[in-house]
């Protein structure tokens, strides 16, 4: 008889395997997604249906024909759903009103820029959505600014079908009625005027409205208790574990509660960083990137921490009113050091590697059970 | 008791359920058994009969080369056909020195099982010699002659012996139907370890997956007492002996050393039955419990099966293959070894026989490496076999090294783990075999180095002594020279 193990080169063990794969983590992350990015659409309305729409579409595109530019095998690398997600991220933290242009060659940045010119994916040292944006927002500052304020799907102000198609592909400019500032970028503004913040935020602060999302700001960055049930989900299925996340957000509230307790006139409550901009999508779903962040436990909790105080210094001291992508990418140069130095200890060897010293005879003996 | 922890692990899934419920049946003696000269770590054995020689039950067939190294016996009585380079029970098949039996069915007896006295009244050194003698290695499946563990070293004496009964493996049930069906005698293989070593105590440590195994197991340790027996979490490798002395005892063995070091031995259960049977009936090493599992065979169970039966033997009778096997393993399924085919022997070290079906292995197709670093959380080693695979992908073998792949010990986890499917284990044990033949030929090339130097010096010396005896030559001529000329002007003012 002749069966096909018998013609197979032989292969070590294991021979049996988790059934995990890279796809359906992939889809996993992009469920987890789907409720902000929703929300996202339902708050802003169609126009913010077409840059979701655009992204994921580019992104399948650009995808293909770099597969195709570089013969690699189309079928195994394109439905990996890895374009599909960067698409996806990028979309969520483009201003929902984008036109097309921004949405197309932003993706088309992160897929070719951020991904294929390293060799594909788990080859890039950066995260591709976060750089695209910043590349936008470097280059487009503009149109990376304009902001509307939310009109939910069906409501009088949200934009009908030809409407959100100007809007899109037309350049016809927000209405003034809907045009508004972030959060983030309103207090920035103010501050700088010598305004002090409690008078301030008793105006356009609620942080329960800000915690849902119905705030002014990129398409599916508003919503943080969203995202944070997005980013619960995903821990709970096993796909990103806890520590990175949370090292980001308690390194936040750690330094911003330092401050606030210092002079909470200059300088905003833990809560109102931790609900604004892109720090939940960024805790869950960008820092938890694993191509781009280290592999070690250790080495994930440096980079979650690190990231919390540069996102807050670039947030308060900085010229932009945002700091996670720009906090994403400098620690993410860092991800080969950290990755270096901060190896795990193997058995029966200390951190320099030399072998463990003998325990003594006493020792031993202590901890012989009898 | 208390337990201490460790470093990674993972839970495969356990799989035993088609075999832990069947008591474990005999395999009818098959027509020919192979019998292959080395079935353990160490020297291979020499043969001690000849091709028509007639052999009974228990009668020598090789004998031990040196410490290192174990006898086989035959299993029953027949005839020797031949012996002959026969497929080894390795991935290559690669042939390896194999006495073939004829058996006769008779199964005449060499042994005299009323000869053995009490064991207990034997000294440390006659036990390991006679379980040396028994050809017992390590049953579990890494195959290390037991008689060297049961040696006493007054350097370090042993203080805990740890019997592993943990069988982490998935699918694998032999150890525990065997705790199972014939605890007392597994009690008694252990207090006689424990005699040997002269261990303060003796500890049964069995995964928590194994309740009936356990229950069984204390029942008989509660009668005779020696022997504590203890319940261990389910985390594979939980089988890896420096991983069981650390949870069993907090001791992390130093790089390079042996469980000895810390005070600490430990058996596989197989073994402490192996060793009750030849102190208590005189009864060598020849038949082991496989377990015969897997998709793809009809009637999964656990069989006693003697040394030297074909896979094919085991399979026919577990009622054969329900579809041609995607992949044909012996050992468990985690580290077991693919076999070539069917064709080859049960040894010492076999546990199991896997017939694994397609939707058994699903491997996938192989994905770049997205970083995601679950295999550095599995890695029960501490490594990081992410990176150490990158390097092996760029042919990086001394980079390979430098990030620890001589540590590894090819369990598995991180392979298992990898939602790439990135064949890991495959990656490192090309690694630790090209850095054993770089060693190789280094130590061959300093020897040449060696060799060419002594040669040089030789030279060098040799024609220094020429020049020297050529300048006392000359230094001699010219005085004779100068005498006769001194003589000649004497002669001449004469």
């Amino acid at each position: 008889m002749t069966s096909r193990y018998q013609q197979t080169n032989p292969q070590a063990g294991p021979h049996v395997r988790n059934p995990g794969k890279v796809p359906s983590l992939m889809t996993t992350v992009l469920i987890a997604l789907l409720p902000a990015t929703v929300f996202g659409i339902y708050i802003f309305g169609l126009p913010a249906l077409n840059t979701v729409v655009l992204c994921l579409l580019s992104a399948f595109l650009f995808e293909s024909l770099c597969v195709w530019l570089v013969k690699k095998r189309i079928r195994l690398v394109l439905f990996d759903g890895s374009a599909l997600l960067t698409g996806l991220l990028l979309a969520l933290t483009l201003p929902p009103w984008a036109p097309w242009w921004i949405s197309v060659g932003g993706t088309g940045f992160a897929i070719i820029v951020g991904k294929h010119v390293y060799g594909g994916l788990g080859q890039n040292p950066f995260n591709p959505a976060m750089l695209a944006r910043v590349a936008l927002l470097l280059s487009f500052p503009l149109q990376m600014t304009a902001w509307v304020n939310p009109a939910p799907l069906f409501s009088a102000n949200s934009p009908g079908v030809m409407d959100s198609l100007f809007t899109t592909f037309g350049g016809m400019d927000i209405p003034d009625a809907l045009s508004g500032a972030t959060l983030l970028g309103q207090v920035k503004t103010d501050l700088g005027q010598g305004l002090g913040l409690n008078s301030l935020l008793v105006n356009y602060y609620d942080p329960l409205l800000n915690g849902i999302g119905f705030t002014s700001g990129s398409l599916g960055e508003t919503s943080s208790l969203l995202i944070l049930l997005g980013g619960v989900y995903l821990i709970w299925r096993g796909i990103i574990n806890w520590q990175l996340p949370l090292s980001l957000l308690i390194s936040v509230t750690v330094i911003s509660s330092l401050f606030y307790g210092f002079n909470p006139e200059q300088y905003a409550s833990p809560l109102y960083h931790l609900s604004s901009g892109a720090l939940m999508l960024g805790a869950f779903f960008i820092l938890t990137d694993p191509v781009t962040t280290p592999a070690t436990i250790r080495g994930q909790v440096i980079f979650g921490t690190s990231c919390g105080l540069l996102v807050y210094v670039i947030r308060t001291w900085g010229g932009y009113p945002e700091g996670v992508a720009f906090a994403v990418l400098l620690m993410n140069g860092l991800t080969p050091l950290i990755d270096h130095y901060f190896k795990p200890r193997q058995y029966g060897r200390n951190r320099q590697g030399s072998p463990l010293a003998m325990p003594s005879l006493s020792d031993v003996k202590s901890r012989t059970r009898s | 008791m208390k337990l201490f922890g460790f470093r990674g692990g993972v839970h495969p899934e356990a799989l035993k359920h088609h075999t832990e419920a069947h008591p474990i049946r005999k395999l009818p003696m098959p027509r020919r058994l192979y019998i292959p000269l080395q079935q353990h770590i160490g020297a291979p054995a020499k043969a001690e009969v000849e091709a028509g020689d007639r052999v009974d039950k228990g009668q020598l067939l090789a004998r031990s080369q040196g410490l290192i190294s174990a006898p086989v016996h035959a299993p029953t009585s027949g005839t020797i056909v031949a012996i002959e380079e026969r497929p080894a029970p390795h991935p290559t098949g690669l042939p390896v020195k194999t006495i073939v039996i004829e058996t006769d069915g008779q199964d005449r007896s060499f042994l005299n099982a009323t000869a053995a006295g009490d064991p207990f009244n034997l000294s440390p050194e006659e036990i390991a010699n006679r379980v040396g003698q028994a050809g017992i290695v390590g049953m579990g499946g890494a195959t290390f002659p037991s008689a060297v563990k049961l040696m006493p070293n007054p350097n370090s004496p042993i203080h805990t012996l740890i019997i592993n009964g943990s069988e982490c493996e998935p699918y694998l049930t032999c150890d525990d139907r065997l705790m199972q069906e014939r605890p007392n005698e597994v009690i008694d293989g252990i207090r006689l370890i424990r005699h040997a070593l002269k261990a303060n105590c003796a500890i049964l440590a069995i995964e928590d997956n194994k309740p009936a195994a356990y229950a069984a197991m204390m029942h008989a340790a509660e009668e005779t007492g020696g022997v504590q027996v203890i319940q261990i979490p389910s985390r594979y490798p939980m089988g890896w002996e420096k991983q069981l002395v650390q949870i069993v005892t907090g001791h992390e063995i130093p790089h390079g050393q042996l469980p000895g070091g810390v005070g600490v031995c430990v058996h596989n259960v197989g073994t402490a039955f192996a060793i009750h049977r030849t102190l208590r009936a005189d009864h060598p090493l020849l038949s082991r419990i496989v377990t015969v599992s897997g998709g793809a065979i009809k009637r999964p169970q656990n069989l006693e099966v003697p040394i030297g039966a074909l896979i094919s033997d085991l399979i026919e009778f577990c009622g054969g293959l329900t579809e041609p096997p995607a992949r044909l393993v012996m050992g468990g399924p985690m580290m077991g070894q693919v076999m070539p085919h069917q064709q080859v022997p049960i040894v010492k070290g076999s546990s199991g026989i896997l017939a694994l079906s397609h939707h058994e292995i699903d491997d996938g197709p192989e994905r770049p490496c997205i970083r995601c670093g679950r295999c550095v959380m599995a890695c029960p080693v501490g490594l990081m076999p992410l990176e150490m695979g990158a390097k092996m992908r760029s042919d990086d073998v001394t980079g390979a090294e430098a990030l620890g792949v001589q540590d590894c010990i090819s369990c598995g986890c991180c392979s298992y783990v990898c939602p790439s499917k990135i064949p890991l284990v495959q990656y490192f044990n090309y690694a630790k075999g090209e850095l054993q033949s770089r060693r190789a030929a280094k130590s061959k090339t300093d020897q040449t180095r060696e060799w060419a130097q002594a040669r040089i010096e030789r030279l060098e010396r040799e024609a220094l002594e020429k020049a020297e005896l050529k300048a006392q030559r000359a230094a001699a001529k010219a005085e004779k020279e100068a005498r006769s000329a001194e003589r000649k002007a004497a002669e001449k003012s004469q």
